[in-house]
């Protein structure tokens, strides 16, 4: 593979620890000059991560070393498919939250808006620097930067519940971060070296069972930003957090990272091959679908709109984590796309999620009996990006299943398409209440009067959101080149081609 | 032998200059500052150009009055004590720098003996860093011990008592070392630690050396408050004045490590220490047991600065773990730890005692939204907490990395379990605090202290530039320590090991 030495890798990453700064400096007081770094920082982040794309779709990495750590281990970031994948995304949906918690936020008028927007940057700066680090000591730094940053804003209301959510949440992913040390160290001294590879390097540097061992370690300890059960429950609690932080952190920056991190273990440390000796891939699958079940149907029995949307979060991520370790091409991809698929069907959701509750306060799947009526955009998104995820085509969530079921037969392991039908079943099932209750279902007490859309600053980048994931799934390949980037990744995976 | 005079600056400058200062502060009050600081200023420099010729050379040896050894006094400069004397100079010229605010607040009226005792303390510490002579590094011991009772003792109402209990402990510390030199200079007749170490090895089956060397090592845990003989220390550091407690907190305990690495693998060949009497492996399970203590001891304070005192239990306990594991990796830590813990204690305690002398307030639970009157302080607060909790890119990480490995190396995996369990305490004491202070809610503030209790009231800058060094040295200084290592710490790792 060609190495292309460029500095901007690190660029992109700096962008948003630079605004973050600023944003700190310049305080509550000047609030249009903040927000503007905000924004700023947000587009040219955006636009020097697309400007990485030509050169990976051709096959290259981009390649830039900062210093020596440690021996042997580098602060180092190299771009290749399915980390630009990631960070595109990440980026790109960065402008759309960005937008939407100005909205948000001054809607709402909360407090401490500086520390939110700081924390807010300094989170993008981690996930960049987790989706470009080229080994796992470089990640696990910038991991822990997304783990740090993203507390102040799971317990920004400052409520009892609020700081209760904060602390399970510290309380799960530290105690993972442990486990992730611990596997990184013992993966130090058994190879001499953290750099991901393509098609993984722990071949043959220890027994079987000592190497099972350390697979179950790492999954342990990325699961929980990955929600996998049984370690998830951090998720649903931490959505007391104001909406853009569910929406972009919760839905794509911070879980995300954590399935890219499994997925990097996955293909990158231990590698398909290894897995599929040890029958670890399978093991893998088999957890991933009992998450998938059981997040389903405990989205089923959630009131809170915001804590269904979670556990359908953790449904998806679950997903991706199968698509991997099914171990075949087609589930490979399916799961890669399903990351890019899944995070802008569920920002938009989120998106409305925050509308309802700006405009009406209202939180609970119960309450919403004919709010489709007052808000007809607003839950027309929401009805788009429900559909996406359920599978429905022509929405981009289609795709992704697609492949998975075909991955599935690839792999022949045919269980794994029952499990995933039974999914389609599940979403529709705590999806279409919703649907229902909102445009067809006549509300008991009237809505307060004059409850109407929200500003525009949350309503476009909710459209545009649910929009694209439509676009998505007609011409995967459109704007980005999404698709391209995941089969790409794919090859370089399993050394296709 | 050396012709540079730098070796004897780093000396000579602070303890002339203490003699100095009564007599200047007799004629001129205000003189005595700006000549302590130029004292501290010419000793750092010089400690830094030691170094650098340490480095470019390889060890210097300075003879003190052309004696030569054994019969007269050398100063021994090889890479380890270099880099610590660079390490207690720097911290002992910031701290120098911030102690005038706090002086004038709290006793202005004894300022002259302070900054003579100050200086006298930084030259005993110093001392006992550069000199390679056993005897001679007692009189240094006696120095800094005899200058830090005084100081300790100018403190609130606690402090005499504190101090005089400090002079016990300190007193039978000082004692036991000076048998140990006592026992070895009957035996061979030298005091010179090179000419010890070279008659020694022919000794070893001699219970005499083994008596000598349990006293050396017994002496040095009570001075590097080793738990379980660490009592003296959480009452003398609470009770001593702000600008005591941090000169000491962040440099005696790690001088003690230094003069324990000397004993351990200098005075007595790494053969003797690891496998002729098992003295390494005792001092491993004494220190895991120190950082398991010091943490759950330091979770039942209420007290900051107390809390803060038994968080610098478990901190020493980590550098003789690194010394116990005795391998490459676990002195490595160890080495970078004394760096490390210097800069997080000098910025913590720094913090803790401009929180204590603004505000009179001294309970965690009294520090409610502090961060709104001292936004800066509590920030530096914050970075040093994170990084005494082992977050990256901050260094502590970094000597937690290299101390994890050392432990992986020794499969100790008992150790390892410490280590991160270790995080994890750590991770509870100082969010509990940064909760208190940054997720109270606000209304509570403005009912307690009133509308001026939330103007800003920040240091003043002669405390808040050496803190932000100090920061910025935590948040730098990990990335860094992979360069710090390649030119210092590798060549600092005792030989044999």
């Amino acid at each position: 593979m060609e190495v292309v030495p460029s500095i901007r890798p690190l660029l992109a990453i700096l962008i948003s620890g630079i605004a973050a700064i600023l944003i700190l400096l310049t305080g509550e007081d000047r609030k249009n000059l903040r927000e503007f770094w905000t924004l700023l920082a947000a587009i040219l982040k955006f636009f020097v991560v697309i400007s990485m794309i030509p050169t990976v779709l051709s096959g290259k990495v981009m390649e830039y070393t900062l210093l020596t750590l440690s021996p042997g281990i580098a602060l180092q970031w190299r771009v290749d498919a399915l980390g630009l994948l990631f960070a595109t995304l990440a980026s790109a949906l960065w402008i759309a939250t960005s937008f939407y918690s100005i909205g948000y936020m001054r809607g709402l008028q909360e407090h401490k808006q500086t520390r939110f927007y700081f924390c807010f940057a300094l989170a993008l700066h981690g996930a960049l620097g987790v989706a470009f680090a080229s080994n796992l000591l470089t990640v696990f730094i910038f991991y822990e930067i997304l783990t740090i940053s993203t507390f102040p804003l799971v317990a920004h209301k400052e409520t009892p519940e609020a700081i209760a959510g904060g602390r399970k949440y510290l309380a799960y992913l530290l105690t993972s971060a442990t486990l992730i040390l611990f596997s990184i160290g013992f993966t130090y001294y058994l190879t001499g070296t953290l750099d991901f590879k393509a098609g993984g390097f722990l071949e043959n540097s220890a027994s079987n069972s000592l190497l099972c061992v350390l697979f179950i370690t790492f999954i342990l300890g990325f699961g929980t930003k990955a929600a996998l059960m049984p370690m998830h429950e951090w998720l649903p609690t931490a959505m007391g957090a104001p909406t853009p932080v569910s929406a972009l952190l919760h839905a794509v920056a911070v879980v995300k990272a954590g399935v890219f991190c499994v997925l990097r273990v996955i293909f990158y440390v231990f590698g398909p091959k290894l897995l599929f000796d040890l029958n670890l891939g399978l093991l893998l699958a088999y957890f991933a679908s009992f998450t998938i079940l059981a997040s389903g149907m405990l989205a089923l029995v959630q009131d809170n709109l915001k804590k269904r949307l979670a556990f359908s979060t953790i449904n998806n991520l679950a997903i991706i984590i199968l698509g991997a370790a099914l171990l075949s091409p087609s589930a490979i991809t399916g799961g890669i796309f399903l990351i890019v698929g899944h995070g802008f069907m569920k920002i938009a959701l989120f998106f409305v999620a925050g509308a309802i509750y700006v405009q009406t306060h209202k939180e609970n799947v119960s309450e919403l009996d004919g709010i489709g009526r007052a808000m007809p955009v607003t839950m027309g998104t929401f009805a788009i990006g429900a559909m996406g995820i359920a599978g429905i085509p022509p929405l981009v969530g289609f795709i992704s299943k697609w492949y998975l079921g075909l991955g599935s037969l690839e792999a022949h392991e045919i269980i794994f398409l029952f499990v995933l039908i039974l999914n389609a079943l599940l979403d529709i099932a705590y999806f279409f209440p919703i649907i229902y209750r909102s445009f067809f279902k006549v509300a008991q007490e009237p809505l307060r009067a004059g409850i109407q859309e929200a500003s525009m600053f949350m309503v476009v980048p909710a459209a545009l959101c649910a929009v694209l994931s439509f676009w998505l799934g007609i011409t995967p390949n459109a704007f980005v080149r999404f698709f391209e980037m995941a089969l790409i990744a794919t090859k370089q995976i399993l050394k296709l081609g | 032998m050396t012709t540079s005079s730098y070796p004897i600056l780093i000396i000579i400058v602070p303890l002339m200059t203490s003699f100095l200062i009564p007599l200047v502060g007799w004629w001129r009050k205000s003189f005595c500052y700006p000549l302590m600081i130029a004292a501290l200023s010419i000793s750092t420099f010089s400690s830094f150009a030691t170094l650098n010729e340490v480095i470019e050379q390889g060890t210097l040896h300075y003879y003190l009055g052309n004696w030569d050894p054994p019969w007269g006094i050398e100063y021994v400069f090889d890479h380890l004590n270099a880099f610590v004397a660079v390490i207690v100079s720097v911290i002992s010229l910031l701290i120098g720098i911030s102690s005038k605010s706090m002086v004038e607040r709290e006793f202005s009226q004894k300022a002259t003996y302070f900054y003579c005792l100050f200086l006298l303390q930084v030259t005993g510490l110093l001392g006992i860093v550069v000199t390679g002579d056993a005897f001679n590094l007692y009189v240094f011991l006696e120095i800094a011990s005899l200058a830090g009772y005084a100081l300790i003792a100018i403190g609130e109402d606690g402090a005499p008592f504190a101090s005089f209990n400090y002079m016990l402990y300190g007193t039978v510390g000082a004692c036991f070392y000076l048998l140990g030199v006592g026992y070895l200079y009957i035996l061979t007749g030298s005091l010179n630690m090179a000419d010890l170490a070279r008659l020694l090895p022919g000794l070893y089956h001699s219970k005499v050396v083994l008596m000598a060397f349990a006293f050396f090592i017994v002496g040095v845990a009570i001075k590097m408050a080793l738990f379980p003989v660490h009592v003296w220390l959480p009452d003398a550091y609470t009770y001593a004045p702000s600008a005591v407690s941090s000169l000491v907190a962040p440099l005696t305990t790690k001088v003690g490590a230094y003069v324990a690495i000397r004993i351990m693998y200098t005075i007595f060949a790494p053969s003797f220490t690891k496998d002729l009497v098992p003295a390494a492996t005792i001092l491993s399970w004494v220190s895991a047991s120190a950082i398991l203590f010091g943490c759950i001891l330091a979770l039942a304070q209420t007290d900051l600065k107390r809390m803060l005192a038994y968080v610098l239990v478990a901190e020493v306990g980590y550098i003789a773990l690194g010394i116990g594991l005795a391998n490459k990796n676990g002195l490595t830590g160890a080495i970078l730890h004394i760096q490390n813990d210097a800069l997080m204690m000098a910025s913590l305690f720094l913090a803790v005692g401009v929180l204590a002398s603004k505000t009179g307030l001294r309970s965690i639970y009294q520090f409610k939204n502090i961060h709104k009157k001292m936004p800066i302080t509590m920030a530096i607060f914050v970075v040093a907490a994170l990084s005494v909790i082992g977050i990256p890119p901050t260094c502590g990480f970094f000597s937690k990395w290299y101390l994890l490995l050392g432990a992986i190396d020794e499969h100790q995996w008992l150790f390892v379990a410490v280590l991160l369990a270790s995080s994890l305490f750590n991770a509870i004491l100082f969010f509990r605090v940064i909760e208190i202070v940054y997720f109270s809610p606000s209304e509570e503030c403005e009912h307690g202290a009133g509308p001026e209790g939330k103007s800003l009231d920040e240091a003043p800058l002669s405390v808040l530039i050496p803190m932000i060094l100090l920061a910025l040295g935590i948040l730098l200084l990990g990335v860094l320590s992979g360069k710090i290592i390649s030119t210092i710490i590798q060549f600092a790792i005792p030989k044999g090991l």
